[in-house]
């Protein structure tokens, strides 16, 4: 499994473009709110799960977009799509 | 799949399920839809207010509004059709633009009758993302681009 730190410095390129929010996003943390901290909206919050299936070759599920409201839950569904592939 | 418009919803239902009216619907008909694409036609009326200031004494019909003719065939039209082959009917739902980029090739002038054709990218956890071209009657290419929105059905 992929360690943590790689992961989360993968998801930073992934929502790179879709950020309004500069200064937030370079004091990213796992507790970091995409919505509220980045202040991405809605529309490009699906790019992101969009570009995160296309760059882990993963599906994600409508419970599992809802749950991808931070970089913390991000990670965990994307660690979680990765470890059911096998 | 392919679904026929006269399967399911007809153009007329399409028309009259969009949120808008005069003077702010941009659509007459609905020629076809699936799935996956749609093409609807609508017609510049030449006393439409827009046309006393876009622009002095020259009538131009202004690209915001060519940009939402676009979105209310492209994107609105075709989300309802495909959102109306649920199971159950659709009669409320919620809609926002969220992005346009469009490139603009050629003037439409009052009286004007345009075509408006939409491809499906993506419709996924309610964002509907479309590339969208426009055509005058002479089909040459007025406009081009991509629209995205978000639509919701109320009873999802």
């Amino acid at each position: 499994m992929m360690d943590k730190v790689a992961l989360i410095a993968e998801l930073k390129e992934i929502i790179k473009p879709y950020v309004q929010d500069q200064e937030a996003f370079g004091k990213l943390t796992e507790e970091t709110h995409f919505i509220t901290d980045l202040k991405i909206n809605s529309a490009n919050l699906v790019d992101i799960v969009l570009d995160t299936e296309d760059k882990y070759n993963i599906e994600i599920d409508n419970d599992s977009m809802d749950k991808m409201s931070d970089v913390k839950s991000a990670i965990g569904v994307i660690e979680e799509k990765i470890a059911a592939k096998g | 799949m392919v679904v026929n418009i006269y399967d399911s919803m007809t153009s007329h239902e399409i028309v009259a399920l969009l949120p808008y009216q005069a003077p702010f619907l941009f659509v007459d008909e609905i020629i076809s839809v699936d799935e996956n694409s749609i093409s609807g036609s609508y017609h510049y009326p030449k006393n439409s207010s827009f046309y006393q200031g876009h622009f002095k004494g020259n009538p131009i019909t202004p690209g915001v509004i060519l940009t939402e003719t676009m979105a209310q065939i492209g994107l609105v039209a075709l989300g309802i059709f495909i959102m109306g082959q649920g199971s159950e009917k659709l009669s409320d739902f919620q809609i926002a633009l969220s992005s346009t980029e469009i490139d603009f090739y050629k003037p439409v002038y009052p009286d004007e009758t345009v075509r408006v054709k939409s491809q499906k990218e993506y419709f996924r956890f309610h964002k509907l993302k479309c590339a969208v071209e426009m055509y005058n009657a002479k089909d040459e290419l007025v406009c081009r681009g991509k629209i995205a929105g978000m639509l919701r059905s109320k009873t999802d």
